[in-house]
C-alpha cells in the first residue's frame, strides 16, 4: 500500500461506472427478483442488537420484527447483510488497486477534525430518519426503484436532491 | 430459463447469499472507482462543482431500466415479479427531504459511507455510527410515528401504471430526460469546475 499512497490513480469515468453499476443492478433483478440496498442491512444489525439486549422489547415493536423474521433463520443471515459485506470488500479492493486506501479525514479546509466528526455523526443520525421514513436509501429506493419506475422512489429521489441543495448553502463551511 | 431465477427456484438459499456477496463486491467496486467513497466529491455535487453523483446514478438507473424492459420484452425476465417497494407519498417525500439534509451535513449516503469506511475514512466510520444510532432511535419512537409512516398509501405503483402509458414510451421519456440531465451536467461542470 505504502508505495502508492502519494500518487493515487485517477477515478474512472462516471458514465462507465454508471453502466457497470446499472448492469450489477440488472443482474440482481434477473437473478433475485429484487434490487440492491445498504440501509436495510444496517437496520438488520440494529434490530439484532436490540433483540440481543431485550427479546421482549424487540418483539413488541413491528418495525424491528420486520427485520427479525419468524426466528427460523438468523436475522443476520440475510441477503442485504451479505451484499453490504461485499460492498465493504469491493470498496477496499478498488481503493487498494488505485492506491487510495489510507487513514484519512475528508473535510473542507475551514473546519477542525472534531467538528467534521461531529457533523458526520449528526448527518448520519438525520439520514437514518430519512431513510427509514422513506423505506430505503439511495440504493434501495433511488437506484432500485428508479430503474423500476417506482412512483414513490422517484418522489424520494427528487425530494432528496431538493433537500440537499436547499441545505447546502447553510453548511458550505463544512466543505468549501 | 427465465428470471427472476430465485423465484423460479433455479438457485437456492445458500447460492443466493454467495451471489449477494458477489453483487456487493461489484457494487462497492464501482462506487469507489467513480470516487463516491469521497465525501468531498459527493458534497461537490450540491455546490455544482462536480456532477459525478448525478451522472453515475442516472446512468445506472437508465441502464438497468432499459435492461429490464428488453429482457421482459423477450420473455427472459418477468418484470412484474420483481419486488416493488410500496408508495407512501408523505413519508417518502418528507423522508427524502430529511435524507438530503443528512447527506450534505454528513457527506455520505449509507452505501457510500460503507465504501468510505472500507478505504480508511474516519469520518465515514463516524457517519456509519450515526446511521446505526439514528436507526435505533427511529426504531424506539416507531410506535408513535406509525400513523405518519403509513400516510398517503398508493400500494405498489409504477409510472406506466400511474400515467396509463406503455412501459416502452415511459422508458423512452425517462432516458431522454436523463440525457438532457447529462448534457446540462457537462455544461455546469465546464462553467464551475474546481480549477
Amino acid at each position: 500500500m505504502k508505495e502508492q499512497i502519494n500518487n493515487p490513480k485517477p477515478y474512472w469515468n462516471p458514465y462507465i461506472c454508471g453502466i457497470g453499476l446499472g448492469l450489477v443492478l440488472l443482474a440482481t433483478f434477473l437473478v433475485m427478483g429484487r434490487g440492491i440496498g445498504a440501509s436495510g442491512a444496517m437496520t438488520s444489525v440494529v434490530a439484532t442488537g436490540v433483540q440481543t439486549v431485550s427479546k421482549s422489547h424487540a418483539e413488541a415493536n413491528t418495525f424491528y420484527m420486520g427485520y427479525l423474521g419468524d426466528g427460523t433463520v438468523h436475522p443476520l443471515k440475510d441477503w442485504l447483510v451479505f451484499e453490504v459485506l461485499g460492498v465493504l470488500i469491493g470498496g477496499f479492493i478498488s481503493g487498494r488497486l488505485a492506491g487510495r486506501n489510507k487513514i484519512k479525514i475528508e473535510k473542507g479546509p475551514l473546519i477542525t477534525n472534531n467538528r467534521r466528526f461531529l457533523f458526520a455523526f449528526v448527518g448520519g443520525i438525520i439520514m437514518a430518519f430519512g431513510t427509514k421514513l422513506a423505506r430505503g436509501c439511495t440504493s434501495g429506493q433511488a437506484l432500485t426503484g428508479g430503474a423500476m419506475m417506482n412512483v414513490g422512489s422517484w418522489l424520494f429521489m427528487i425530494a432528496l436532491f431538493a433537500g440537499a441543495y436547499a441545505m447546502a448553502g447553510f453548511v458550505k463551511r463544512l466543505w468549501i | 430459463m427465465n428470471g427472476p431465477f430465485y423465484d423460479f427456484g433455479w438457485i437456492g438459499e445458500e447460492a443466493s447469499l454467495a451471489f449477494a456477496l458477489f453483487i456487493g463486491v461489484a457494487f462497492g467496486f464501482f462506487l469507489e472507482r467513480a470516487g463516491l467513497g469521497s465525501a468531498k466529491k459527493l458534497s461537490a455535487q450540491f455546490y455544482l462543482k462536480d456532477m459525478t453523483v448525478f451522472k453515475m446514478m442516472f446512468t445506472a438507473i437508465i441502464t438497468a431500466m432499459i435492461g429490464v424492459f428488453w429482457l421482459n420484452w423477450f420473455g427472459m425476465l418477468h418484470a412484474d415479479m420483481i419486488y416493488l417497494t410500496p408508495t407512501y407519498v408523505w413519508p417518502q417525500v418528507i423522508g427524502g427531504l430529511v435524507f438530503g439534509v443528512g447527506f450534505i451535513v454528513g457527506g455520505y449516503c449509507p452505501g457510500t459511507s460503507c465504501v468510505a469506511s472500507a478505504t480508511g475514512s474516519l469520518d465515514g466510520m463516524m457517519n456509519v455510527v450515526g446511521l446505526l444510532l439514528g436507526i435505533l432511535v427511529f426504531g424506539e419512537i416507531y410506535p408513535w410515528i406509525e400513523g405518519f409512516y403509513t400516510a398517503g398509501s398508493m400500494g405498489q405503483i409504477t409510472f406506466p401504471k400511474y400515467f396509463g402509458l406503455p412501459s416502452g414510451l415511459m422508458v423512452f421519456i425517462l432516458v431522454l430526460t436523463a440525457l438532457a440531465g447529462f448534457w446540462a451536467s457537462e455544461w455546469i461542470e465546464s462553467k464551475n469546475a474546481i480549477k
